[in-house]
Formats: C-alpha cells, sequence, structure tokens
C-alpha cells in the first residue's frame, strides 16, 4: 500500500499553479469578474509585495502577493479577471483549474455591488468548485452613490458563505474581509455553500458519473463539478485530473 | 516503475460522459449556461433594491464620447493635449537631468584621465557606453514619466474601453478585431508591451494581425525623436507656446498616418495572408470611476516607466560602446560608420534620406531611442555621442547636412513605419512561436517606410513642390 493521497498533502498541485515559490500559512485565491476593482482590492491586501510572472504553460500574467493579519502570514493570488469559469478562454481555464486542484485554502470572489446580477454568475460557478468561499462586494460606495441597496445578510444566507461589503478605494470592510480570510482558512467558520440543481435526468448522469470518479479523486476535489464538466464535452478540465493523477502515482511509488 | 499511466478507469469515464453529452445534441452546454443564468436572477432580484431616481450620468456621457461626430475630434483632442502636456513638460526635467548626468561624465573623465587609463578604454566606457546611457535617459525618463502616468489615469477612469468602442468599427471594417484598437494604444508606449497585450485577442488569425501591425504606432524610444525633429522643423525650433502647439500638431499627424497605415495592411493582411472573417465580441463600457490619482502615479511610475527604462538602458549600454568602436576605427582615411555610410548613401537619397540616416535605423535595431544619436555621430564624425543640450545646435547641424523639410518629414515617416526594434522582434518570436511571422513582422514595415518614403520624395523632386 503506498501513500494515500492525504498524507501526501493539502495542495499537492499548488507548486505546479504558480510561478514562484511561496511560504506562508494560508494561500487564498482571488476571483472575480473584470472591473470589479479585483485589482484595487489585491493591491489594498498585498500593498507593494507582490510577484508577477506567468501562469505555468499559459500567456496569461499571473499576480501573486503577500500580507500578514492575525499572526498568520497570507499568499494571495490573483486570478484573471473572468466573466465564467467555462473554459472558453485560457484565462477562464486558468482560474477555473487553480480553484479546483490547487485547492487554495478559501477563494474570495470580488463582485460589483452596482450589478450584481451579472456577478452573481461567476459566484455560483465558483460555489459549485470549492465550498471554502467568501464573497466580497465590492464598490458598495458606488452602489451606494447610484441608490442600489443589497441585503447582505440575505445574500449571505441564500449563498450560503460569508458576504463581505467592501469599498476597497477608502479601504472599506478590508480589516473584516481579512479577519473573515482567516477564519474560512482555518474553517472556522461554517459553510453551507448553495448549489445548482439541475434538471432531473441531467442530475442522475451527475451521480453516476462522480460515483465512478469517486475511487479516483479525493473527498477535496470536487467529484460532481467534474463530472459535469466532462459531461458538458469539457476536457480542458482532463488535463488538470491527469496532471494530479500523475503526481498521486509518483508519489505511491516512492513510498512502496 | 509504474506502468504507461491509465488513470485507474478515467478514459472509461471520459467515454461515458462524452456518450451522455452526445444523446443531448448541443444542449448541455445551454442547459447548464442558462440555469446558472436563471439562478444569478432570482438571487439578485430578492436582494437588490434600486431606488429609480437615479440619473444616469455614465449613459449621458457615453453618448457624446462615444457619438459618431463627437467621438474622433474628441480622441483628437485629448491625444493632442495629452501630447502637448507631454512635450511642454518634458523639456525642464530633461535639460536638468542631461545636466547632471553629463557632469557625472565629466568626473568621470577626469577620474579616468587622473588613474592614467588608455585612451581608448576611456572612449569605449564613458564616451560609448556612459554617454549612450545619458543620452537615453535624460531624453526618455521625463516623457515617460509624464506620458505613462497620465495615459494610466486615463485608462482608471474608463476612457480606453471608450476608445476601443470608437475604434472597434474601423477595425471591423478591415477585417481585424476590435480590441486592436487597446493592443494598439498599449503601442504607444511600447511595441513589445503592444505586442503582449494582443493576447487579449482570442482568434488566432485576427492576433497575427495585431502583432504584426502594432509597430504602425510611434513607441516612446521614438516619440522622442518624432518630437524633437518636428520641433525643429515645424515649429521653426523655438520653444513657445506656439512652437509647443505645432509640434504637438505634428506629431499628431504623426500618429494619424500611423493609424491608417495600420488599417491599411490589416485590410491588405485579412484579404491576402491571414484570410478571414472578423470575430465578434462583447465590449463591456466600464462605469467611470474617480482615479485613484497616487497609486496610479506609482504603479506607472514602477510597472511602466522603471520596465521600459531598464530595457532601453539594458539594450543603449552596449549599443553606445559598439557606435563609438565603428567610429574609431579608421580604415584609410573614413572610420567604418564612414565607410557604410558611405555605401548606403545613394539607397538613402533615393528615398529623401542620406547614407547616415539608414546606418543610423540599421544600428538603431537594439533600441529605436538610439537613432539619433547614432546619428549625431555619425555627422560630427567626432567618434562620440553629442548631447544637444541646446536643440539650436542640433538643427544648425542638421542644416548644415544639407537637411530640409522634406528629409525631415521622410525621418519622421521612416521612424515611423519602418521594422520594429530588436526587442519588439524577439517578442514576437516568442509570441507567435514562429520565424515566418518574425521576419514578416520586419520586412512589411520596412517595404513599407522605403515605398513611402520613395514615392514622397519622387513626387516632391518631380515637380519641384519643396
Amino acid at each position: 500500500m503506498g501513500l494515500t493521497y492525504q498524507s501526501s498533502g493539502k495542495g499537492a498541485l499548488r507548486e505546479d499553479y504558480l510561478s514562484c515559490n511561496v511560504k506562508g500559512d494560508y494561500v487564498i485565491a482571488l476571483a472575480g469578474n473584470p472591473n470589479t476593482g479585483k485589482s484595487t482590492v489585491f493591491n489594498a491586501l498585498t500593498g507593494l509585495k507582490q510577484h508577477t510572472g506567468n501562469w505555468p504553460g499559459k500567456t496569461v500574467v499571473q499576480a501573486l502577493g503577500n500580507y500578514k493579519h492575525g499572526q498568520k502570514q497570507i499568499t494571495l493570488v490573483d486570478l484573471p479577471g473572468t466573466y465564467s469559469l467555462l473554459a472558453n478562454s485560457p484565462e477562464e481555464q486558468v482560474a477555473r483549474d487553480f480553484i479546483c486542484f490547487a485547492e487554495p485554502d478559501a477563494t474570495v470572489v470580488v463582485v460589483d455591488a452596482t450589478c450584481l446580477e451579472r456577478n452573481l454568475n461567476l459566484v455560483l460557478q465558483v460555489l459549485e468548485i470549492t465550498s471554502r468561499s467568501i464573497v466580497c462586494l465590492n464598490l458598495m460606495d458606488e452602489a451606494r452613490r447610484k441608490k442600489i441597496s443589497i441585503d447582505v445578510p440575505a445574500l449571505a444566507n441564500k449563498l450560503g458563505v460569508p458576504v463581505i461589503p467592501t469599498a476597497a478605494r477608502n479601504g472599506e470592510g478590508l480589516t473584516l474581509l481579512k479577519d473573515t480570510i482567516n477564519l474560512v482558512a482555518a474553517g472556522t467558520i461554517e459553510l453551507n455553500p448553495r448549489r445548482l440543481v439541475y434538471d432531473a435526468k441531467l442530475e442522475a448522469a451527475i451521480l453516476e458519473l462522480a460515483g465512478e470518479l469517486e475511487p479516483l479523486l479525493p473527498p477535496q476535489i470536487n467529484r460532481r463539478w467534474i463530472a459535469l464538466r466532462l459531461i458538458d464535452g469539457d476536457y480542458t478540465v482532463i488535463d488538470g485530473i491527469s496532471k494530479f493523477l500523475e503526481k498521486k502515482l509518483i508519489k505511491e511509488d516512492f513510498a512502496s | 516503475m509504474t506502468q504507461p499511466v491509465e488513470y485507474g478507469g478515467l478514459n472509461q469515464i471520459v467515454k461515458k460522459a462524452a456518450e451522455y453529452g452526445r444523446t443531448q445534441g448541443e444542449g448541455v452546454r445551454d442547459q447548464i449556461v442558462s440555469h446558472i443564468y436563471g439562478e444569478a436572477e432570482k438571487l439578485a432580484a430578492t436582494v437588490v433594491t434600486c431606488s429609480n431616481e437615479r440619473t444616469d450620468w455614465d449613459r449621458k456621457i457615453d453618448n457624446i464620447i462615444t457619438s459618431r461626430f463627437f467621438g474622433y475630434p474628441l480622441m483628437l483632442a485629448l491625444l493632442g493635449a495629452v501630447f502637448w502636456v507631454t512635450i511642454s513638460g518634458a523639456n525642464v526635467p530633461s535639460e536638468m537631468l542631461a545636466n547632471l548626468l553629463f557632469g557625472i561624465e565629466d568626473w568621470l573623465s577626469s577620474l579616468f584621465i587622473g588613474a592614467g587609463a588608455p585612451g581608448w578604454l576611456h572612449g569605449v566606457v564613458v564616451l560609448g557606453t556612459y554617454r549612450g546611457l545619458a543620452w537615453v535617459v535624460s531624453v526618455m525618463l521625463p516623457p515617460m514619466a509624464i506620458f505613462f502616468p497620465i495615459f494610466t489615469l486615463l485608462e482608471d477612469l474608463g476612457y480606453l474601453p471608450r476608445v476601443a468602442f470608437n475604434l472597434d468599427h474601423a477595425f471591423k471594417r478591415v477585417g481585424a478585431h476590435g480590441k486592436q484598437a487597446l493592443t494598439m494604444s498599449m503601442g504607444f508606449g511600447c511595441n513589445a508591451a503592444g505586442v503582449i497585450a494582443a493576447r487579449i485577442i482570442d482568434s488566432p488569425r485576427e492576433r497575427l494581425i495585431a502583432i504584426l501591425t502594432n509597430n504602425f504606432v510611434p513607441c516612446n524610444g521614438r516619440f522622442p525623436a518624432l518630437i524633437a525633429i518636428s520641433i525643429i522643423f515645424v515649429a521653426g525650433g523655438v520653444f513657445s507656446a506656439y512652437g509647443t502647439l505645432a509640434a504637438s500638431a505634428m506629431v499628431v499627424a504623426m500618429i494619424l498616418v500611423g493609424i491608417s497605415v495600420t488599417l491599411a495592411v490589416s485590410w491588405l493582411l485579412s484579404k491576402t495572408l491571414l484570410k478571414g472573417e472578423p470575430s465578434s465580441f462583447t465590449l463591456e463600457l466600464p462605469p467611470y470611476r474617480k482615479p485613484q490619482i497616487i497609486p496610479v502615479i506609482v504603479r506607472s511610475l514602477f510597472d511602466r516607466t522603471a520596465f521600459v527604462l531598464a530595457r532601453a538602458v539594458a539594450v543603449a549600454a552596449p549599443a553606445g560602446a559598439l557606435t563609438w568602436i565603428f567610429a574609431n576605427i579608421y580604415i584609410g582615411d573614413l572610420s567604418i560608420i564612414g565607410h557604410v555610410a558611405g555605401w548606403l548613401e545613394p539607397f538613402g537619397r533615393a528615398i529623401g534620406l542620406d547614407g547616415i540616416i539608414i546606418l543610423a535605423f540599421i544600428l538603431g535595431l537594439p533600441a529605436n531611442e538610439i537613432v539619433v544619436p547614432i546619428m549625431i555621430m555619425g555627422y560630427l564624425s567626432a567618434g562620440s555621442m553629442l548631447e544637444f543640450d541646446s536643440l539650436l545646435a542640433f538643427r544648425e547641424l542638421l542644416l548644415s547636412q544639407n537637411w530640409t523639410l522634406l528629409t525631415a518629414l521622410n525621418f519622421m515617416l521612416f521612424s515611423l513605419l519602418h521594422f520594429p526594434c530588436g526587442t519588439t522582434l524577439l517578442t514576437i518570436h516568442k509570441e507567435t512561436g514562429s520565424l515566418k511571422w518574425t521576419v514578416l513582422a520586419a520586412v512589411i514595415p520596412t517595404i513599407i517606410a522605403i515605398l513611402v518614403c520613395f514615392s514622397i520624395t519622387q513626387g516632391v523632386r518631380l515637380f519641384n513642390l519643396l
């Protein structure tokens, strides 16, 4: 019996997705639509401690940043700004693979409070992949100016993950965001993310395939989501799985 | 050893999934997407309340900025204003930097001579390498430090997507991608950056068009030369409000020529080598936002200005040394530069330039910003790059070399249209992964530059216009 996946440590693939080595307590992914102030949040949290490179094997820019909060050293990974995670472009693929296979300790989705509906598409897709999510409801100042009001507790309740209203430009809400990131990463907060339920026929197919994927993939990799992607005919996800399994096999090999 | 990886039945599962997908036809993706959108809509409806009394300023502004009548004139006016600020603001710090850096040169010189260093070493290190560096820094840094932050502010404000929106139609008409307007804008900073920016275009065909035509907009390495020449020959060599204005107008005119050539070549490419229909895309017009002035300035200074400057310095140092050596090795009674320039002279004359100018453009391949210094060095045959602290002195020098308004015009056009710099070519090679497209990226502009200059020169000479 070789090493099980669990003993090979969390985020076995992380280093394959990052353009430089990171040390620290938590790795946090930052996702969001373009023009939501995602970069502002990134800059506000990390200051000038940033590193830019390319996503390995892709011509997409990757930015990493560090900050310290509550005794924890945190590495923030700025994912490319995308409208969806359906892998229509290299950017979407990169963002999706990182959330799914690199297993960040938490994923923050920055959304534009002034056009919530469009932004929720991405949030729902992220929640389909990972439960360790936080919604950063940014541009609250602009929403107030436009007289748009959002029932934050209701939204958090419906999504089943924390929703933090911020105005990153003025630093509003950032401390709460950092606190929440630490809590979610540490697993202190109970999360119960809203999952999309498709029609019965599709659900049955998902369930069957997810069952077959079970012996292959560890529990923290979302098998239901991978089954859905495969049914969708999205084979870009296979790259990610193969890379993951290869790593697992190598580890088992060393152990035996 | 592990067997060739089969991943315990992954292939089987994939096959099964594909089968399920096939029985659903095209429907699965649609089903998934519409389900997600439906959920998002429902969710948003329950938590968002929107008061109706808000006035939609954004849309009102957009209706003017992207309108048929005001769109282009506003863009031109803004471009002109940006250059006016850059040109008029860059002179003072440029002179101060030049004074400082050339003061250091004197000190270095006396250090070398005091230490008894041989003349050639002093020549290569101080008169070649250091002087080349000093020239590049003092001429390039101030315009960049002004131009980049202004550009970034416009970006932050949300104006650049509107520019793309305005130009989208024109680019689509010539068979290219609307986003090419954005990569072209990046090219104003640095063509290598513009080539990298072409990654935002998904279709490989349209991406290649954007890459191949990017150098038709002048980058920061070429702006100083364009600006200096237009000040001398258009504004009569005087620094005054009027001169700055005329010079800005000339630079804007050059940019318009560049954009026209970009469109023309894009059209030609999409009708010949890169045939195809333009793909459509959704361009989101983001809301206008108050730019964050301080972070923008800091970021653009660190990320753009420092980056471009570092690159220029890295290239200019060896080029400066090499030029000094070529200008100081004599074969017979002429330096190597003199010989080569003499050989290039007939060709240069035919397109309204001369041998030295052609040689300067060729030697300037590593970085466009050293073209003018090399040219001056060639004219003086003094064996080292001169610093034209006074533009009047530069004018005298050019006039004594039989420069006319025609030469100036051809110089600017050639600078605008010729082959991209070495860094850009390397970037093109890296981005396309193909030697063929890299070579074409150098050959196409060069042919166009030669044709344009040749036609103008022959036309003017034939009809005795200038």
